[in-house]
């Protein structure tokens, strides 16, 4: 018997006997034997344990873990603690299914409960769900929640991740959305564009702050044009950043989305992460996804469950506004329990040593010559142009297990996007200075 | 000490600490009041350990695969197993960027690389994509490669997907978020998908079919031949479904059946943790005439090595920042290499037979409207007992709360009146298959002579049952700090 199967050759014997079938063979006699596999699969008969598991840890082995990330550009390495690990990693929350039964799930779901609460006092929104899949797919769903017969115009931030416009666009296909991209102007958005091409026809005003290039948008500006044609203002944001920046509460936003996974979760080469989505009061029915909500039991005892469910596939059916069902719990879970192990004084005192940090970072890479194309403001993100070959720099960099700032391509080659969070310090940005100047010497 | 629940805000004392930083080791800078936050933020402020048992109280109110038997029909709630999470932890995969240089990366590259190939072999499939991040989304992307197919050969008449009247909600949902009009296809008296009607609806506007097999009654379609012809001639695609496939690996495949297109839910066959509702990974696979249509970028290999291949032109675009939940994968590619091929067979096998000795114990109780043999999975209905007795399939699901065992899926199919759907999976033992029965034959006599106690049920949790329609009437869906 393979591993994880509890029956003996006895017990299979026994069980096919008691309910009259002579071999197990015979059980998948439904199957035409035409389509039938005659033959084994072409996968190894099964290892050891331990044999599986080097093998494994050789792949693992053949990754380069680098001490000092100056990289971020959608995906940021942070302090994480202990303690979110190991209460992220309790079995009773790690191979439960989804609340479906509320009496044995209180648990995951007042967790949610907590969650939803943290990230509307974070975007300052009024309801949250209970997460989606990543950071781009709350920026595509949030973008469907604000599309309707009279408006199918989505009007986009060219200054987004990348990443993030490309699944905005495969959406958007989908949906006869028509994306509107917002030029570019000075690492920020042009507002005159967004000002003279808004109309009655604009869904929804979609922008990213910080931006890819680390640059502070005017969210408050956006926000008052967005709403001057009654268009849905949405705002993607780095949850780190909220302890710090305006949240999209204060700026106007109607629907608040973000990739979470600065807040507890390793880089892990790009998932599992966490959208979060959190809106306005007004458009609640309208947000896709599983939401929590407190009620009572028989008895009068506060509960919670799984809520509003009539918005869903599972009821629904083609009429609901997503397919999703499974969520990213976990990676939710552990965002509260970041955001609570950090506390308001701990979120911000993050932000801050990102911020400062950064611009520290910043200020000496312009000593050597390392100038921002960019005049804003800036978070914990910024672009600089590279005075020697940029692929040489960070070469020498990665020699020294410091993995630098991500090469720029298009119309900003041979600039780099560097990042800093509050887990680089001043020593190894001293060094990656040293090393820099070493290659341009 | 009486141990309680309270929202972890109402434990909240300004000025306490859990967590501490590195100290501020740079001169310091402002940044322009306008960007600067002004509203408060009432994060929870609290020392480690109560953090910590707040959330071990809050463990002990959660259940899952660890806790209990978990036979809920089409999820496949069987045992993860530890190994695939110390594996995942390994710092060389939790500490690599996902724009870190390729060259940095090989590890991670041969993961995907190898779980895409194994992956293939079990399905029959030519191409696989691991960027979608659960079964729905999964969907989505498939339909999207219809889409492109269609759209590729110019034939945008083709705007309908055909969907059997007994399939999940997400697969009408996903079709129509893939912009598709939805035309749903009877059963037949024996569960079956109706060829004649299929027939019928088969035409030069379908795009394709949505099918899972074994269907959700946990039924082999027998007729899947005749089926993917009727779609195939019609020019439309097939489309398999992979919520039922730890049915059938190493017995049959999709690909082998005439499906093109296919997902998998790795947290469901591959043995993954579903984590109280996610991270999930939703895997589509493909034929070779749709490959050029798969999300980018794609995993190839090249000169000997492995590598990202982003130079898609006829790509659908990307579903998903990156390369899909990649920890996720690297769980599921230890849970094949343990279990190996003979093993997923195994596997498979174990589960058909599990499922096959609870239905036949049960179904001189509960009603059995759609005769076996089924495959990993099976509906009964309390349609009867209902009738009889006025215990509802709810009212056993509470019922088996009292007893520790998870209720099945209730109410799915639609198509079954009062439905059970009872999905035991292979990892568990004839002893927890016959507590389970005798717990099934107790509520079926307590229905008899006391339903008024399983209306009542449960009433050994935490908590009685709950007022739904009050939550969904006047939802508090976060606490209010006042």
């Amino acid at each position: 018997m393979a591993r994880y199967v509890p029956h003996t050759e006895d017990e299979v014997k026994t069980m096919l006997e008691e309910i009259g079938y002579s071999d197990l063979e015979e059980l998948f006699r439904p199957i035409p034997q035409q389509v039938r596999l005659k033959t084994s699969l072409r996968i190894p008969n099964g290892l050891s344990e331990w044999e599986a598991a080097n093998a494994v840890k050789e792949m693992a082995a053949k990754n380069t873990v680098f001490p000092v990330v100056l990289r971020g550009a959608g995906a940021y390495k942070h302090f994480i603690p202990s303690v979110v690990k190991h209460i992220a990693s309790r079995e009773e929350f790690l191979t439960a299914y989804t609340p479906y039964q509320p009496e044995i799930s209180q648990g995951i779901l007042q967790s949610i409960f907590e969650y939803q609460t943290m990230i509307c006092d974070l975007t300052g929104m009024d309801t949250s769900n209970a997460s989606v899949y990543d950071g781009a797919t709350a920026a595509a769903e949030a973008m469907k929640m604000c599309v309707d017969k009279k408006r199918h115009i989505a009007m986009i931030a060219e200054t987004i991740h990348p990443q993030m416009k490309k699944v905005l666009e495969t959406y958007a296909r989908c949906a006869d959305i028509k994306i509107l991209y917002i030029p570019e102007k000075d690492g920020v958005i042009d507002l005159a564009f967004l000002e003279s091409n808004i109309t009655k026809e604009t869904a929804c005003v979609f922008v990213q702050q910080p931006n890819f290039y680390g640059q502070l948008e005017d969210t408050a500006k956006i926000g008052e044009i967005a709403h001057s044609t009654d268009a849905k203002y949405i705002l993607s944001c780095n949850p780190i950043s909220l302890a710090l920046l305006n949240s999209p509460g204060e700026v106007g936003a109607d629907i608040a989305v973000g990739e979470g996974q600065p807040l507890g979760m390793p880089l892990s080469f790009g998932g599992p992460y966490l959208g979060f989505l959190a809106c306005k009061k007004a458009l609640v029915r309208k947000m896709p996804g599983r939401i929590v909500g407190q009620t009572t039991d028989l008895d009068g005892k506060p509960s919670y469950v799984l809520t509003l469910q009539a918005r869903e596939q599972h009821i629904r059916r083609e009429k609901a506004g997503s397919s999703i069902c499974s969520n990213q719990a976990l990676c939710a879970l552990t965002a509260s329990a970041y955001l609570a192990a950090m506390g308001p004084i701990g979120l911000t005192e993050t932000a801050k040593l990102c911020f400062q940090k950064a611009h520290y970072f910043a200020a000496e890479l312009t000593k050597i010559g390392f100038v921002s194309p960019f005049k804003g403001e800036f978070f914990h993100e910024f672009v600089t142009s590279c005075p020697s070959d940029s692929g040489k720099v960070l070469k020498a960099l990665e020699e020294a297990g410091i993995l630098g700032g991500l090469p720029l391509s298009n119309d900003l080659a041979g600039h780099i996007l560097w990042c800093v969070t509050e887990v680089v310090t001043k020593e190894q940005m001293d060094q990656a200075i040293r090393i820099i100047k070493g290659v341009m010497a | 000490m009486r141990r309680n629940a309270d929202l972890i805000f109402t434990m909240s004392k300004p000025g306490r600490r859990c967590a501490d930083l590195p100290p501020m080791d740079v001169p310091e800078t402002t940044l322009s009041d306008r960007f600067q936050r002004k509203e408060a933020l009432p994060l929870p402020e609290i020392a480690e350990v109560d953090l910590l048992r707040h959330y071990m109280e809050l463990s002990r109110r959660a259940n899952g695969v660890d806790n209990l038997f978990y036979p809920l029909g089409s999820c496949t709630m069987k045992y993860n197993p530890r190994i695939n999470e110390d594996l995942a932890a390994l710092p060389g995969f939790t500490d690599i960027h996902p724009l870190q240089p390729e060259h940095t990366v090989k590890g991670a590259l041969e993961v995907l690389h190898l779980l895409e190939t194994y992956l293939c072999e079990v399905t029959g499939m030519d191409k696989i994509t691991l960027q979608p991040a659960a079964g729905a989304h999964g969907e989505w992307t498939g339909l999207n490669l219809i889409k492109a197919y269609h759209a590729h050969n110019q034939d945008f008449a083709r705007t309908k997907i055909l969907v059997p009247d007994s399939a999940h909600g997400t697969n009408p949902a996903s079709a129509a978020m893939a912009g598709f009009d939805i035309v749903s296809v009877p059963s037949n008296p024996d569960g079956s998908v109706d060829t004649n009607a299929l027939r019928e609806l088969a035409d030069e506007q379908t795009a394709g079919l949505m099918l899972t097999n074994p269907n959700t009654l946990g039924l082999f379609e027998k007729n899947i031949v005749e089926l993917a012809e009727i779609v195939h001639e019609a020019g439309g695609l097939l489309y398999y479904d992979g919520a039922n496939f730890n049915a059938i690996m190493g017995l049959v495949r999709p690909g082998d059946m005439g499906f093109d297109i296919i997902h998998l839910n790795l947290h469901k066959t591959f043995s993954t943790p579903h984590g109280g509702g996610g991270p999930g990974s939703g895997p589509v696979g493909c034929k070779e005439f749709l490959a050029a249509f798969l999300p980018a970028p794609v995993v190839t290999e090249k000169d000997g090595d492995i590598v990202f291949d982003d130079d898609r032109p006829e790509s659908i675009g990307k579903v998903k920042a990156f390369y899909g939940n990649f920890l996720v994968c690297v769980k599921a590619l230890s849970y094949i290499l343990n279990l190996g091929g003979d093993g997923l067979k195994n596997a498979s096998e174990m589960a058909v037979l599990n499922a096959n000795y609870m239905m036949e114990k049960l179904k001189s109780m509960y009603t059995l409207p759609y005769a076996g043999p089924c495959m990993h999975e099976f509906v009964l209905s309390a349609e009867q007992l209902k009738k009889e007795t006025t215990v509802s399939a709810l009212d056993v699901a509470k019922g088996l709360l009292d007893y520790g065992i998870h209720p099945p899926t209730i109410y799915f199919p639609l198509i079954v009146h009062e439905a059970l759907m009872i999905e035991p999976t292979e990892t568990e033992s004839k002893e927890t298959l016959d507590e389970a029965i005798a717990a099934l034959s107790e509520i079926y006599q307590t229905a008899k002579e006391n339903p008024a106690f399983l209306h009542e049920a449960p009433i050994s949790t935490v908590i009685r049952r709950v007022d739904e329609v009050g939550a969904a009437r006047n939802p508090v869906l976060k606490y209010d700090h006042r």
